[in-house]
């Protein structure tokens, strides 16, 4: 084959970008990544691996790092931090881990039976874990230390009591990841405490034009549905606008907060945000393998730490906002 | 090629880098030898033999599938439900153990035959609607998620599959599919044996078998191949079996390595497979490429994932590391290629 002389070029061009690319790669992270590096001026520190089953750019995930960034950086740890949705890969993740013969592991067990080899790896390897999040039913058998979470049936009851206190009488549980286990518990948990009577409607959360439509049709449908709950910020600020479309004038209570919800809460749109503290979560698991490591200290004794639920209302709006604002609530 | 004595081209005696370049996966090679080298110049944990087994582990769950896939790359298709088919297959096998509660092996062979049909509807399909495959393994990619979340909700009410740990015969499927095998005090997961074991197979067929010519013909020119005699049909049909019974494989790992499966799981990783594939040298047209070449795709594809993570770089940043390495190290294979075709054509 023949080539022409440009095209030659473009080639040779490309490969050099390419290969700039790689070097590049290689050499920014030192820099950007500085902020997860270990600070070299304090003599030996802790390097702790944190795995978690996010998605990239959740920001409940984020208020989660922070926390265990804020708690490394006051003990003079190096947090690693990592994620993937997948099972499979997050349990690699965690070998990983091994293989860096880290200090700690913090890890969230969405999944157990897929992360329960690597983690009794990592256990046998002598590396103190603690797991976050979910997994309250899984992580004892595991060999992890302690756990750090919210119990989400726990949480839907003291939504439901709250719901009832308010004097709800029909609702709506919005569930925005069909068969996901935890949103399900919640509002299982409602039902149980709640008076009146609960529905539950499915939306596509990662279609929020779907998420609208669906709380509106149903509001339009069910006219006397007087409070909306959704389990995710991000839903929350959906369904104001929705119920505003529907013409209803149910009410809205959240799971979850961010920013934004607070801000909403502090205008009268939400009446209650049941938060299970994701900071806290990151923070503890963190400064509870520091106490580990350094004077051999657990919280817990051998039953979940929870961390949730916290109900927040308007009155505690302005006092919560700026810590939304930081990204640490 | 201007000599005194003009000599025929066809039987001129190549130079060495033009002999090793023209091959498929030589520059794909360089690509993951230069990689290699970066990781392990960043990392002292990267070349530890734990943390190669870790790599050769992640490089084979991809690896695997990029056997069939290049193969049908080859032929001229592309497959977008082959990341959910392995699902669907794990949940299979794992739906019939729960439902019908006997030995997990009976799961485990159904599972391959539906796999099996289900690769061959997709062929079928494809040669007998004359669409792209593009749109039909499109249309099976969203049928098979459907299915998957669908039947599993059906028949457990939830959106994972009951462990078949205690099932009759787990035992015997966790050895075979799931084990670690010790190799100088390193153990290693016996998929990436299996990973081996396909390449060599595959490498087999194309190379030296007369099925091997009839991929190359179907995907290169399908109406010449035709005209000559090729059964391209059933060529196009067999790749997707052959991606199927990969799916099965890789599937069978992950439900007895993980005991239950998350009904949702597998959706993008086609691209994956597709990725390795490309990177190895494999046209997006058909025609060209190769198994050891898909192969050394995946190993670039898991030593830059898993090297992100030993370097201790930002994970931010993951996403965009992959996606530069991924182009560098297959221009830097099209550039080799090129130069070293160019050798040979003038």
């Amino acid at each position: 084959m023949t080539q022409r002389p440009w095209t030659r070029r473009a080639l040779t061009a490309l490969a050099g970008a390419g290969l700039v690319l790689t070097l590049a790669a290689c050499g920014a992270p030192a820099g950007v990544g500085g902020a997860d590096a270990p600070t070299t001026e304090s003599g030996p520190t802790l390097k702790i691996a944190m795995i978690t089953h996010s998605g990239a750019g959740d920001t409940f995930w984020d208020i989660v790092r922070s926390g265990a960034e804020a708690a490394a950086k006051k003990d003079h740890a190096a947090l690693l931090y990592s994620a993937d949705p997948d099972g499979a890969r997050q349990a690699q993740l965690v070998d990983q881990a091994v293989d860096q013969k880290v200090d700690g592991i913090i890890v969230t067990l969405a999944k157990p039976d897929a992360l329960a080899a690597s983690v009794k790896a990592a256990v046998a390897a002598g590396i103190p874990v603690v797991s976050i999040n979910s997994g309250e039913d899984a992580w004892q058998p595991l060999g992890v230390l302690a756990h750090f979470g919210q119990n989400e049936t726990v949480a839907g009851e003291a939504a439901g009591a709250k719901l009832t206190e308010l004097g709800a009488k029909k609702i709506v549980c919005v569930i925005h990841e069909q068969g996901n286990v935890g949103h399900e518990a919640r509002c299982d948990g409602i039902a149980k405490t709640f008076t009146g009577s609960m529905e539950r409607l499915y939306v596509n959360g990662v279609d929020m034009s779907n998420v609208a439509s669906t709380i509106t049709s149903k509001l339009q449908t069910t006219p006397d549905i007087d409070y909306v709950v959704t389990l995710g910020a991000p839903f929350a600020m959906t369904a104001i606008d929705a119920i505003a479309d529907a013409g209803s004038s149910a009410k809205l209570a959240t799971f979850d907060l961010n920013a934004d919800a607070v801000d909403a809460m502090k205008a009268g749109k939400i009446q209650f945000i049941v938060d299970q503290q994701p900071y806290l979560q990151g923070y503890s698991a963190l400064d509870n393998l520091w106490l580990y490591k350094t004077n051999g200290n657990m919280l817990g004794g051998g039953k979940t730490v929870y961390t949730g639920p916290q109900i927040l209302t308007q009155s505690d709006a302005e006092s919560i906002a700026k810590f939304a604002k930081n990204g640490t609530r | 090629m201007s000599t005194a004595t003009p000599t025929d081209e066809r039987i001129h005696s190549r130079g060495l880098f033009e002999r090793l370049f023209v091959r498929p996966e030589i520059g794909a090679l360089a690509a993951a030898a230069v990689l290699f080298a970066v990781f392990a110049s960043v990392s002292p944990v990267f070349t530890q033999p734990a943390s190669l087994a870790t790599i050769l582990y992640g490089a084979s769950t991809v690896g695997i599938m990029a056997v069939g896939v290049s193969l049908l790359m080859i032929g001229g298709e592309v497959d977008l439900s082959a990341g959910v088919a392995v699902t669907t297959s794990a949940l299979t096998a794992a739906l019939i153990a729960y439902w019908f509660g006997g030995n997990i092996w009976w799961g485990v062979g159904l599972s391959l035959v539906s796999a099996l049909a289900v690769g061959a509807l997709n062929g079928w399909l494809l040669t007998r609607t004359r669409l792209s495959s593009f749109i039909v393994t499109l249309a099976s990619f969203f049928m098979l998620t459907g299915l998957n979340l669908g039947v599993t909700r059906m028949i457990t009410g939830g959106v994972a599959t009951p462990s078949i740990e205690r099932a009759p015969g787990y035992e015997l499927g966790r050895a075979i599919f799931a084990s670690d095998v010790p190799v100088f005090g390193v153990n290693i997961k016996i998929t990436v044996f299996y990973w081996i074991a396909l390449v060599i197979i595959a490498t087999w067929i194309l190379r030296r078998t007369r099925v091997g010519n009839w991929i190359f013909a179907s995907g290169g020119a399908p109406q010449a191949a035709r005209a000559v005699g090729v059964p391209v049909r059933a060529t196009k049909i067999g790749l997707y079996i052959g991606v199927g019974f990969c799916a099965w494989l890789l599937a069978m790992h992950q439900l007895f390595a993980f005991k239950t499966v998350q009904s949702g799981e597998g959706i993008g990783n086609e691209f994956l497979y597709i990725i390795a594939a490309v990177v190895g040298g494999c046209l997006m047209t058909g025609g060209y490429g190769s198994a050891i070449g898909a192969a050394i795709g995946a190993l670039i594809y898991g030593m830059a994932l898993k090297g992100v993570v030993y370097a201790e770089w930002s994970p931010d940043w993951l996403k965009f590391f992959l996606g530069a390495m991924l182009l560098a190290a297959t221009v830097f294979n099209v550039y080799l290629q090129r130069r070293a075709a160019r050798g040979r054509a003038r």
